[in-house]
């Protein structure tokens, strides 16, 4: 757990749910060949929501988030993110991409291009944003994730945790309405999960739409109003982290937590 | 020299330790030597050798090439020093160089050299901007402009009949100008080709997957002189009669499809080698296949493979003497034919001629092989993640 993040206190005044729901998913199934890797999942995030999405690994969670922006298809059920239903319309599928962000654990950062051109990329060729625009915005995200003077610099020549805010960054310079976090910090070393947290902790103080695959049970429970534990391809458990953690309902999901709670 | 072992080490408190300079032993031309050359008495050994070895060649070749030589003649009778008979070279050099392309019109050749030159220098200058107008121009605009020159006549029929520039048949360009031609022309055609290609056999659409491996794999299983039979004897066979095809022509699109297919095979092993997270995190910003291929996973994936790229090239460059067999005179080929001039009967015209063809083609390929290195320097951005 990371103990560091205790010391920040979170303001709420902008953490606000909406009735509005985000992302709908209802009876959702896939398989990889033979392998059912989801089964069955059920979920609704409405506007405002923090989820934090755990379970040990092969359970399913990475594979989860991934079927909202497509990256991974489902074969079953129906996904709807923003009012707009998954299919294999390409069109639709670029329309919810371009409202949805996404990091990675690997950060994914485009290695030949600088900070700055990593962050302006999408601005500039998707949303056929002037590159002039498109840079003042990215710098703008840059700092906001601390690391302007980092600007010109390429991926190669930065550390871990400022390469995922970078990705951070460039996510956010889509001005996307859903941020999806697959493990942010799992590839990070411990001094630096503080500073990417951080900067989630901040995005989701300005009322972020968030869903987060981590295990990061200290930031599951200052940020999350939910969290979510799936094993085995099924969501087990849904609850808000205080019972979540205090008062688990499946066995399952009690062995997980004493296991990660242990350390 | 003081014995530096000898010395007590001093001591520094942690965090006061300066940074302090490498031993003599460490740095230098004599270090460098001592490591390099003469590190064991097998080295030392090898080092002597080898030194006498470059030195006997060197020296041979100087004896040959000038000390021996001979550059004034007119004839294969002139040469008798035993060296090099470099007036072969010299008084065929046109020829070697334009083939049988008339003499009083080789200004227009030129002229075509010199606009790509011209247009090529600011592509290397760091400084300037907006380098895809040259380069499409250079791609685009310039092929036209050197057909019309090299060629002449009317223009695709847009100048009115009898005017414009004479025509000068294909037949008879030779020398360095054809093989520049093709190579150009192969060089130009084969890499948006084979990018293609490269893609499409990742495609996940069978129909254009399918075509792909089959292009590849045909066009890569069999020689190209064998293409280039096919392109000069079998084409016209297919062909309704009637229906005339230059033969240059057929040898650029034989000798360009020959190497697209093995530029396919190149490009594609760069675009292996690239992460599957850069395709997903470039899609989830919604970037479209195209624009995620080009501005993504094209640009490291060519990078990754510049030198399997310049090797292509360069094997490309080589292969254009292949189109002696289908009666086209390249550089090699129009030295070859020099060779038969009865003038220039004599035992060291045919080693000067070769000599001088292969010094030329030296010089082509070793300019890529320079460039790709500068090239690979230049996009060099530090590690990878």
């Amino acid at each position: 757990m990371n103990e560091d993040l205790s010391d920040r206190k979170i303001d709420r005044s902008k953490m606000k749910i909406s009735d509005e729901v985000a992302i709908q998913i209802e009876h959702m199934h896939k398989w990889y060949g033979e392998f059912h890797v989801l089964k069955d999942i059920n979920l609704t995030v409405h506007k405002g929501e923090r989820i934090v999405v755990c379970g040990p690994s092969g359970s399913g969670k990475s594979t989860m988030i991934r079927c909202i922006n497509r990256l991974e298809e489902h074969q079953q059920g129906r996904i709807i993110v923003n009012g707009i239903e998954l299919t294999d319309d390409i069109k639709k599928i670029d329309e919810i991409r371009r409202e949805v962000g996404m990091c990675f654990q690997h950060f994914n950062l485009f290695p030949h291009l600088t900070v700055l051109e990593n962050c302006t990329l999408a601005p500039i060729w998707v949303r056929k944003m002037p590159k002039k625009d498109a840079e003042e915005i990215a710098m703008k995200y840059l700092e906001r994730v601390k690391i302007p003077e980092q600007a010109d610099k390429y991926p190669g020549q930065l550390s871990g945790g400022q390469q995922q805010r970078v990705a951070i960054a460039r996510s956010l310079c889509m001005n996307p309405k859903i941020m999806l976090f697959d493990e942010p910090t799992s590839a990070l070393d411990p001094e630096m999960i503080k500073e990417v947290l951080d900067v989630m902790i901040t995005l989701a103080e300005e009322g972020m739409t968030m869903i987060c695959v981590t295990h990061e049970m200290g930031f599951a429970r200052k940020v999350a109003n939910r969290v979510i534990f799936m094993d085995g391809g099924e969501i087990i458990e849904e609850n808000d982290p205080e019972n979540f953690f205090t008062n688990p309902q499946s066995d399952r999901t009690k062995l997980f937590l004493s296991q990660i709670l242990d350390h | 020299m003081t014995d530096i072992t000898a010395q007590e080490p001093r001591q520094y408190t942690p965090g006061e330790h300066p940074d302090l300079p490498p031993p003599s032993t460490a740095i230098g031309v004599i270090a460098w030597m001592r490591e390099h050359l003469f590190s064991s008495w097998f080295n030392t050994i090898l080092t002597v050798l080898i030194l006498y070895f470059v030195y006997d060649v060197v020296s041979g070749v100087f004896q040959w090439a000038v000390l021996d030589a001979t550059f004034t003649g007119s004839s294969a009778k002139d040469c008798t020093g035993g060296g090099a008979c470099w007036p072969f070279v010299t008084n065929r050099f046109g020829q070697f160089m334009y083939g049988f392309y008339p003499e009083e019109l080789r200004w227009r050749v030129n002229l075509g050299y010199a606009i790509a030159v011209i247009a090529m220098i600011p592509l290397f200058i760091e400084r300037v901007r907006r380098k895809g107008w040259i380069l499409a121009f250079l791609l685009v605009v310039y092929p036209f402009i050197a057909f019309y020159l090299f060629y002449g006549g009317s223009f695709f029929g847009l100048l009115p009949k009898g005017s414009g520039l004479e025509i000068v048949e294909t037949a008879r360009w030779g020398g360095l100008m054809v093989t520049l031609v093709i190579a150009v022309t192969g060089i130009v055609a084969s890499f948006p080709l084979g990018i293609l290609l490269a893609l499409g056999r990742r495609s996940k659409l069978p129909a254009i997957k399918t075509f792909c491996i089959v292009f590849i794999e045909l066009w890569r299983g069999v020689p190209l002189i064998s293409v280039l039979f096919m392109a000069s004897v079998m084409l016209p066979l297919f062909l309704p009669p009637g229906i005339t095809f230059d033969k240059l022509l057929r040898a650029l699109i034989g000798v360009s499809l020959f190497s697209s297919a093995y530029m396919a095979e190149v490009v594609r092993g760069g675009l292996q080698a690239i992460p599957k997270g850069q395709t997903e995190a470039a899609q989830a910003l919604g970037l479209s296949y195209w624009k995620t291929m080009r501005l993504v996973i094209l640009p490291q994936a060519l990078k990754l493979v510049i030198p399997g790229i310049v090797s292509t090239f360069i094997g490309l460059f080589k292969d254009t003497t292949l189109v002696l067999i289908i009666g086209l005179f390249d550089l090699l080929g129009i030295v070859q034919v020099g060779l038969t001039d009865a003038n220039w009967l004599g035992e060291s015209v045919p080693v000067t001629g070769y000599v001088f063809a292969a010094f030329s083609f030296w010089i082509f390929c070793f300019s890529m092989s320079r460039y790709s290195m500068h090239l690979e320097r230049k996009l060099h951005t530090g590690h990878k993640r």
